[in-house]
């Protein structure tokens, strides 16, 4: 039983399983697949395991130490909660590509080599955005598009990075980087994206909120925690984590006060978390990694809980917007009572996950002698609090009544919720199992007197600062509209370019790439298509049907993508880069 | 009627809370605190800096951000 395989290949093969169950065998195997993965977690022992020797390079698919297990033990214990939270889902489709992109997660964490985290890089990336585009609405399909193009994006860095560094070093080791020349950047630039450093964080708030109110959660979770993973093996210590920390954690509590979609609040808040992370990863102390990778863990399982809310929100209304809830408690108690826990973990309220975490970083901070730095994580805590903490709950669940009277949550629902938000207090309550397994022995009490205090105090007189500012109308009014971010650049900013070099770039598009398109996809496609014909007309039974039905929703996604737009065709191009780069690259080791 | 009964549970509600502040304040002042920078050991520093802190936040949220970022639903025509 012992090390039989790689930790990410239990979900990522066991999921392609659950087109083939039905009804109560499929929900179990749901439940089954992540919990065999958590057991078998916490059975492995420190050490290098999997390599896989092709051609003079070896692949690592196992390195467990103190740092990946710890993420590996959170990733793992997510998908259980998340799966069973997913219990009502019928997309299979929706489900595989979840699965994927977890067990995804799992391989890039314990991937040894750059190679190999660069592949389960990309796992991520597409499934990722299919787990987007499972919402089937014209909005995720473009967000989740513009997801992509960036993450493929991101990716081109990350291999860049990798093709540099390989030819200046002769290493594919996935160990210590730092910050030296080209090749580092790079890396870092495309760990960056991932982890929304800003400016690069647009594709964040833009594509999460549009997923179902199942893959808002999984996305929640895997694509910014592993950045932080990448970022604290490669680059701790480094200097400009720092303050690209304080920044990310200061900036969107200001959209996140002014957002009326309140996924888009949380995914807003959790940029600011990830501040946090990045912070700690900068400051590179024993106690402040200690702090990112607790910090990690807690706000894994918090951010779930508030996102799975209000996906129970949406699951039962509809709605998302701040304008249109209200006075939810009176129909859905229970979870209010989850969400309330959720955001008093997410401000650090004493006894929750958050303050036994979050206090690490900032104390290291404050150790260092970093003034400004600490002042300003202090801003973001008692910011974080004010809209995550109370505008959440205060909206959806209070606020004026919005008339409607949803049904409570569905049971598997409550049951996913109850157990995040129990091992939130859990932690709070009990921090000691949670600071066994960080990477470096801890010495730190979170539990002391000035520190409750204070720590109550910041969030008291926060929201005493609520509540004046409402009794006083000042606080401003939740409107129907949107908010521009970064990615105005690329959803406006293309547009004039486009229009600008319309003529230009058209010639090119009709002439050359055009025909070279519909020979070498097109054509090759039609015949593709033909002979699944045959085979689909030849036997017509319940197999086939079940394949048809799951090409067909492919098609349709094909469909959409299909737009007749400039930029959507580019990113196509921009495949056929990427797997020009990668036989490049496979020669280029031979 | 049941309007008038919502605002006393409020009121009762906004009672306690500035009670327990009071409280915050007055047991913050027995508590040995280890300051970093100095200031940071005044009495109630953290309390202060919390509100203000946050009446900034949507001060400058409401007057700067706002009106720079905000546009209509369909700005993007989904």
């Amino acid at each position: 039983m012992n090390n039989f395989t790689p930790p990410a290949l239990i979900l990522i093969f066991g999921s392609l399983l659950i087109p083939f169950l039905r009804g109560r065998t499929r929900q179990v195997y749901l439940v089954l697949l992540p919990l065999l993965t958590v057991a078998y977690l916490f059975s492995l022992s420190e050490g290098i395991y999997w390599k896989l020797k092709i051609l003079d390079y070896e692949l690592i698919f196992g390195r467990i130490d103190r740092l990946s297990l710890a993420f590996g033990y959170i990733f793992a214990i997510i998908t259980l909660i998340v799966s069973i939270y997913s219990l009502h889902v019928k997309d299979n489709l929706h489900l595989i590509s979840a699965f994927i992109y977890a067990g995804g997660a799992l391989g890039a964490i314990f991937a040894g080599d750059f190679i190999t985290l660069f592949v389960f890089w990309e796992i991520m990336a597409f499934s990722a955005t299919y787990v987007i585009w499972s919402a089937k609405t014209k909005k995720a399909v473009n967000a989740g598009m513009r997801y992509l193009m960036v993450h493929i994006f991101g990716g081109l860095l990350l291999l860049g990075g990798i093709m540099v560094y390989y030819k200046e070093t002769g290493s594919l080791v996935f160990n210590y980087i730092g910050l030296k020349g080209l090749a580092e950047w790079l890396i870092f630039l495309g760990f960056g994206i991932n982890a929304a450093f800003p400016i690069l964080h647009a594709w964040l708030p833009d594509a999460y909120p549009e997923s179902t109110e199942t893959g808002t959660v999984f996305l929640s979770a895997f694509t910014t925690k592993t950045a932080v993973y990448v970022l604290a093996r490669g680059f701790p210590g480094t200097e400009l984590l720092i303050y690209i920390g304080a920044i990310m954690t200061a900036f969107p509590i200001f959209y996140a006060v002014i957002e009326n979609n309140l996924r888009r609040v949380l995914s807003y808040s959790l940029i600011n978390q990830v501040g946090f992370m990045v912070t700690g990863i900068g400051i590179g102390t024993q106690l402040s990694l200690n702090g990112t990778v607790a910090h990690a863990f807690c706000h894994i399982l918090y951010k779930a809980l508030l996102f799975m809310s209000m996906g129970a929100v949406l699951y039962r209304t509809g709605k998302i917007n701040a304008t249109d809830l209200g006075g939810l408690y009176k129909s859905m108690p229970l979870t209010t009572l989850f969400c309330i826990v959720g955001a008093a973990s997410i401000s650090g309220v004493p006894l929750t996950s958050g303050f036994v975490s979050k206090s690490m970083i900032v104390s290291a901070a404050a150790e260092g002698g970093m003034l400004l730095i600490w002042i300003a994580l202090l801003f973001a805590s008692a910011g974080v609090f004010h809209h995550s903490g109370i505008k959440i709950p205060f909206f959806a669940f209070f606020s004026h009544d919005s008339g409607l009277r949803p049904k409570e949550a569905p049971i598997h629902m409550l049951v996913a919720m109850g157990l995040a938000a129990f091992m939130c207090i859990a932690i709070g309550v009990l921090p000691g199992p949670l600071y066994s397994i960080l990477p470096y022995p801890v010495d730190y009490e979170p539990y002391t007197p000035s520190h409750v205090i204070d720590q109550t105090q910041l969030l008291a007189f926060s929201a005493l600062a609520f509540t004046l500012l409402m009794l006083s109308g000042i606080y401003p009014p939740e409107i129907r509209c949107i908010n521009l971010d970064t990615d105005w650049f690329y959803r406006k900013g293309t547009r004039l370019f486009v229009t600008f070099s319309h003529n230009v770039l058209a010639k090119i598009e009709y002439n050359i790439i055009g025909q070279a398109y519909e020979y070498a996809v097109i054509k090759p496609l039609l015949k593709i298509a033909n002979f699944l014909k045959i085979l689909d007309s030849s036997g017509i039974d319940g197999t086939y049907n079940g394949m048809a039905k799951g090409s067909m929703k492919i098609s349709n996604i094909l469909k959409e993508i299909q737009t007749g737009r400039a930029h959507d065709y580019a990113f196509i191009m921009i495949l056929g880069i990427i797997s020009m780069i990668f036989i490049m690259l496979i020669s280029f080791l031979i | 009627m049941s309007s008038k009964k919502m605002d006393k549970g409020l009121k009762r509600i906004l009672t306690i809370f500035y009670i327990f502040l009071l409280v915050l304040i007055v047991i913050d002042l027995f508590i040995h605190k280890h300051d970093f920078f100095g200031f940071d050991g005044y009495p109630s520093f953290y309390g202060a800096y919390g509100l203000v802190a946050c009446i900034l936040l949507v001060l400058v949220a409401k007057y700067v951000l706002r009106p720079l970022v905000m546009r209509r639903e369909d700005y993007y025509n989904e």
